[in-house]
């Protein structure tokens, strides 16, 4: 038998500190992981170059015309010069600052939304005011604004009205069809279950164009809804079927004690679901939720099919354009940025909110 | 027997020939299987009642019947006179007067420790939150807990997040305390913590009913020691002669092998 007295710690040995460690243990551990690393350089070196002069070192930045791109590299004059079209589509001119107040607005009410310091019933407020003080915008009508007819709407304008209405509007929807699953009532049950199997089982167009030619055949003589509006209520009627189905994922994953707890502790139906049970199901099935509103984001660009011009129709009109022709790559490469930015911001911050949120694992 | 004395000396909260539990010819089924069978039990107010027997016997079934998070096909159970049955307003009556402490704690781990305490009183009683906030302290301090308030439930070790779960049930004061063997999910160095809160609670005049396999406690704390096996009661006695001069012989077999070691 033997007694041993405490040791005190020591640095770890200087190969295992730093960068040196990382990249022993990152890029060279074993000799397949030394030959994909050699590789991957090999891949950058070929990529890279030509990729950078086409981006930068060749592009074109200065002028007014195509005839001021000579070079081999992108044209960016054409972006800059189709930059409103692509921006606000036919919105006039005189009126495109209601557009920028709003996007400022709305741009606002995210970062309230987002900060975590700011009061509940400010955050609550803010949420509630953005959509009529959008609508009164944009569209006009009131207070002296010249009314806009939405058929002018357009562009990146138009694609963030459409997803913001259908990720906001979606969402609510979603719920209730997931908790309807999930009832005990075999009427509410089976129509939830019969809308989303139907939903998901057909492609976002049909909806739209259910919604846009279909729809209107029901409506009485003379009653015509804005075109816009009933592309808004197919893609929200359409997401909240993925909603749903993303939220009863979260639901599958909460324990039965959870409801047992809450049951003992006397909450009523609504009251456990508000308070215990989906704010765990929500949380589950934030990466789910966030992949399904990345997709819709990327999907508004649908609505070219119904006669709505979103930013991607927008590039494709000006690419025609008689003064333009042979401008789409650069038109698209823009989109695409544009795209990435939007969605890349929401993934982020989803991920920041898993974290945020995660109260289960801390230590 | 010290406890045991303490718990007597406080009679006057007690009184057995008052009802709190009434279960009465209670039958249920799951599906096809017959899970309780007649059962006859009577709860004293103030009376500490605790339910032993081997796993698949019924005990926890029964216990859950009481405040209907099971549903049962015959007989009856009234708690404080109300019916337990399907019926609303019974329902907030019954959930209101009887609080459960689960084997598996079942906090909510969204909510900080003082949020889970405060839930039920601020959402359903409709509490001022300041004084929803002072009840949960109250219990925390009582649980010896108070330091962890502001903390998450996985951040507790688990003899922690029972007293915890045991504050939770307290903050609606209910009259009647269930426990769904409450020890059984804890490491053996904290079942101690939790049996203590369980002592205090028994001394203050609460009627309890346990599920438990902590015969010590039921030695120590309990008025009845409730025997089931198959579904049903076999064998009802005072610790004394329960533990001592047990009759049957499925308990005698029974005491033989959860007290051999």
């Amino acid at each position: 038998m033997a007694v041993y007295q405490l040791k005190t710690a020591k640095e770890p040995p200087s190969l295992e500190r730093g960068a040196i460690a990382w990249v022993r243990h990152h890029l060279l551990s074993s000799t397949f992981n030394i030959l994909f690393t050699a590789l991957s350089i090999y891949i950058l070196y070929i990529i890279v170059p030509p990729l950078l002069n086409w981006f930068i070192l060749d592009a074109d930045f200065v002028g007014s015309k195509k005839a001021d791109c000579g070079g081999d590299g992108a044209c960016w004059v054409f972006i800059r010069e189709k930059l409103k079209m692509f921006i606000y589509g036919f919105y006039p001119e005189s009126e495109v600052w209601r557009a920028n107040l709003t996007m400022a607005l709305a741009a606002i009410t995210i970062a309230l939304a987002v900060i975590e310091r700011t009061p509940k019933k400010v955050k609550i407020a803010s949420i509630l005011i953005l959509p009529i003080v959008t609508i009164i915008l944009l569209s006009g009508g009131y207070f002296g604004l010249p009314h806009v007819e939405t058929s002018a709407w357009g562009g990146l304008l138009l694609t963030l009205v459409i997803a913001a209405v259908g990720i906001v509007l979606s969402f609510p929807i979603g719920v209730l069809f997931a908790l309807g699953r999930q009832s005990k009532l075999p009427i509410i049950k089976t129509l939830s279950v019969f809308y989303i199997e139907l939903i998901r089982g057909v492609p976002l167009i049909t909806v739209l164009f259910m919604a846009s030619v279909v729809l209107p055949l029901f409506f009485p003589e003379g009653m015509d809804f804005d075109k816009l509006v009933r592309a808004l209520i197919g893609i929200t009627l359409f997401q909240a079927a993925y909603v749903a189905e993303n939220i009863r994922g979260g639901l599958q994953a909460i324990h039965s004690g959870q409801y047992e707890a809450a049951d003992s502790l006397g909450l009523g139906y609504w009251s456990k679901m508000r308070l215990v049970i989906l704010p765990q199901a929500i949380k589950v099935a934030i990466p789910n939720l966030v992949g399904s509103f990345i997709s819709l984001f990327k999907d508004t660009s649908l609505v070219m099919i119904i006669g709505l011009f979103d930013i991607l129709s927008m590039v494709k009109l000006t690419a025609n354009d008689r003064d333009w022709l042979g401008m789409s790559t650069e038109g698209f490469v823009f989109v695409a940025i544009i795209y990435w930015v939007f969605n890349y911001a929401m993934s982020k911050y989803s991920k920041n909110l898993e974290k945020k949120l995660n109260t289960d694992n801390r230590d | 027997m010290e406890n045991k004395k303490i718990i007597e000396s406080s009679s006057e909260l007690r009184d057995l020939s008052q009802n709190m539990i009434e279960v009465d010819n209670l039958n249920k089924w799951y599906g096809d299987f017959h899970v309780l069978k007649d059962i006859n039990i009577n709860v004293g107010k103030g009376e500490i009642v605790v339910v032993a027997g081997p796993s698949g016997s019924g005990k926890s079934t029964l216990i859950r019947c009481i405040n209907r998070l099971e549903e049962y096909q015959e007989g009856h159970i009234k708690v404080k006179g109300v019916e337990v049955n399907a019926d609303v307003k019974n329902l907030r009556e019954i959930r209101s007067n009887v609080a459960m402490v689960f084997q598996h704690f079942n906090l909510f781990p969204h909510l900080s420790i003082l949020e889970n305490l405060t839930l039920a009183p601020i959402w359903v009683y409709n509490k001022p939150k300041k004084e929803a906030i002072d009840t949960a302290m109250h219990y925390l301090e009582r649980v010896n807990i108070a330091e962890q308030a502001d903390k998450y439930p996985n951040q507790l070790s688990g003899g922690q997040q029972q007293r915890v779960a045991i504050a939770r049930a307290l903050c609606k004061s209910p009259d009647i305390m269930l426990f769904d063997e409450p020890t059984s999910a804890l490491d053996p160095e904290m079942i101690g913590e939790v049996l203590d809160v369980m002592i205090g609670l028994a001394k203050d005049g609460k009627t309890m009913v346990c599920v438990t396999h902590e015969m010590g406690f039921a030695r120590k704390v309990a008025d009845r020691v409730i025997f089931m096996d198959e579904g049903q009661i076999v064998e009802e006695n005072d610790p004394e002669t329960f533990f001592n001069n047990p009759e049957s012989d499925r308990l005698k077999l029974f005491l033989e092998q959860i007290l051999a070691h």
